[in-house]
């Protein structure tokens, strides 16, 4: 089987503060990244704050190109800046940003938003787009009534599902989330992963799924990878990274975790009033 | 007296298709060295509450309420010119998405740098160093080249955290944190609490965290509110929340952590009528 996703030696470079006086510094934000994924699988992406995680997802996306290092979609080697995205690629491959606000247009009613892939990338008939329109928005837990409103009369957790019902709208075969359930309370982010969830059975869809909550990554993933100061330093099938982390990051991340146990919340409180005394 | 108090408050927005009510009546408290948790469902009225309090809701916004006190002043009647010195200062708030209230076109370290001139009037040097002290705390490395970045420029979680150095710089008496950590991994998310934590006892600052992470209420909560539909469903200490939830609604919440996934599909909470669910 060819996978749906290949990505051989990914780099990329920033080049930030140069001026007249000075030639600036270089950031790299993802250095030497490969991995494989096969269709209908999900790959989670773990990883220090700063790390490269949403670069990458542009350049998984066909949003920014690489520095150097190749990518292979369903086996063929992809190079937008040779041959730019193609109607069919753009349909094909689709993103959740992680600041669901900023890739909203302020000036554009919900419904148009989720409309607007329809218009621009099927020949669908408009009321056939409205119907699909409206799915979509009771798909992802909002109301028909919401259809008519703008980006800035939702809350952050309905911004973030309009983001999620704008990139599955289309059929994607690979969606990559980055950070899609951050701003979802417990329930609405159930509802989310089980329709993530859904699809991929009904479809095949494939997911690179970007995410700091681990116990979202652990129950979503087959294949983790942990990410810090641009390199993946952590790559595996999800049991074997929980199960045996290799290395030091991931173990430190496992350590940091939240604990919600009642013994945990007790010592808390119990060192907080210690302290006050 | 607490330092926050807010009684009977409510928010109707003026919609094309009539009034929106977002908060229907929520009594509200924190004082100094506290904080309160308000958890709950996506769209339930959480951040609408806290900007009221801030002042910073539109103009199709109406707000009333019984009482809002901050620090025994009456913030309802207050002039717009005395709000304007306090908010900001006094009171600070971490906005839920910082790439909406971070100017795109000015650098980080100039953002951070114009809040301690504003409201302290610090001078040009002193704010240089400060920014850069505020950086650091907040985790970012190399924070003096930092400073001349753009948010663009910067990660989700990087500008999550000028965000919260420029609502921590002038030591508030009261922050209010909507979503303070959500793109943050989970290391840097204990440094920013420990942080926040350290701040409370310090400067005996109250504290109000808005969040959906439950791991984070346990670490920090001192008492919880949960909201549904605009309403108070339950207040709770936070021990008492997590081993004798009161409503329906926030056994369901509890019940919906992917720990607790049976088979291959997660529990959702379907069509509950709040007004129903208020703990007797
Ligand atoms: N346009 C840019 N110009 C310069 N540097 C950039 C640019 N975009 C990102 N960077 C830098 O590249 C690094 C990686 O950023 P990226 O947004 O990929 O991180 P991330 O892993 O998504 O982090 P987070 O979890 O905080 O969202 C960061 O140090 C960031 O400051
Ligand atoms: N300007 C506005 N006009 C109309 N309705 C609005 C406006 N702003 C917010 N709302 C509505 O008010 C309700 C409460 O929004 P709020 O942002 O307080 O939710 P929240 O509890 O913070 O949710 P989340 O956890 O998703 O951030 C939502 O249903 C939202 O759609
Ligand atoms: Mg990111
Ligand atoms: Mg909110």
């Amino acid at each position: 089987m060819t996978a749906v996703l290949e990505a051989r030696n990914i780099s990329r470079d920033y080049h930030v503060g140069g001026t007249l006086f000075g030639a600036g510094r270089v950031v790299h934000a993802v250095k030497n990244l490969s991995f494989s994924l096969d269709r209908g699988r999900t790959l989670a992406i773990v990883g220090e704050s700063g790390s490269g995680k949403s670069t990458l997802a542009r350049i998984l996306t066909l949003i920014d190109r690489q520095t150097s290092g190749e990518l292979f979609m369903d086996g063929a080697a992809v190079d937008i800046g040779r041959t730019g995205v193609t109607r069919d690629m753009r349909r094909k491959v689709q993103i959740v940003f992680q600041n669901p606000y900023g890739s909203l247009n302020p000036r554009q009613k919900i419904g148009d938003v989720l409309m607007e892939p329809l218009l621009l990338n099927t020949d669908m008939p408009v009321a056939e787009r409205r119907e699909r329109a409206l799915q979509m928005l009771v798909k992802v837990g909002l109301l028909p009534e919401h259809f008519n409103r703008y980006p800035h009369m939702f809350s952050g957790g309905q911004r973030q599902r309009i983001a999620i019902a704008r990139a599955i709208i289309l059929n994607p075969s690979l969606l990559v989330l980055d950070e899609p359930v951050s701003a979802l309370d417990l329930s609405v982010q159930a509802q989310i992963l089980n329709l993530l969830a859904d699809l991929q059975d009904e479809f095949g869809l494939t997911y690179v799924f970007i995410s700091h909550d681990l116990s979202v990554v652990r129950y979503i993933a087959d294949e983790v990878m942990v990410m810090y100061l641009g390199e993946a330093v952590e790559y595996g099938s999800r049991d074997r990274v929980f199960e045996a982390p290799q290395h030091a990051y991931t173990r430190t991340l496992f350590a940091a975790t939240p604990r919600a146990d009642v013994e945990s919340i007790r010592a808390r409180l119990a060192r907080k009033a210690a302290a006050a005394a | 007296m607490h330092l926050l108090e807010v009684r009977n408050l409510t928010v109707s927005f003026d919609t094309s298709v009539g009034l929106f009510h977002a908060v229907k009546g929520i009594d509200l408290h924190v004082d100094a060295r506290e904080v309160l948790a308000i958890v709950g469902e996506s769209g339930s009225g959480k951040s609408v509450a806290m900007l009221s309090v801030m002042g910073l809701l539109p103009a199709t916004a109406t707000v009333t309420a019984d009482s809002m006190e901050f620090d025994g002043r009456d913030l309802l009647t207050m002039s717009a010119a005395q709000r304007r010195k306090i908010i900001g200062r006094d009171v600070a708030m971490i906005f839920q998405e910082p790439m909406t209230s971070l100017n795109p076109c000015f650098t980080v370290g100039f953002q951070i740098e114009e809040v301690l001139r504003f409201h302290l009037g610090m001078g040009r040097t002193e704010r240089r160093a400060r920014a850069v002290e505020l950086l650091r705390q907040v985790g970012i490395p190399e924070p003096e080249q930092r400073l001349h970045s753009f948010p663009h420029q910067m990660s989700g979680g990087q500008n999550q955290r000028v965000m919260i150095a420029m609502a921590i710089a002038c030591s508030p008496k009261l922050l209010i944190a909507d979503e303070p950590t959500t793109a943050l991994d989970v290391t840097i998310q204990k440094q920013i609490l420990d942080l926040l934590v350290h701040l409370q006892a310090e400067h005996g600052m109250g504290l109000i965290m808005i969040t959906h992470n439950i791991g984070v209420v346990a670490e920090t909560a001192d008492r919880v509110v949960v909201q549904y539909k605009g309403r108070r469903m339950e207040e709770a200490g936070v021990l008492e929340l997590f081993t004798a939830p009161k409503s329906p609604y926030t056994r369901a919440l509890l019940a919906a952590l992917p720990e607790n996934a049976t088979g291959d599909r997660l529990p959702t909470i379907a069509g509950f009528n709040p007004e129903d669910l208020v703990a007797q």
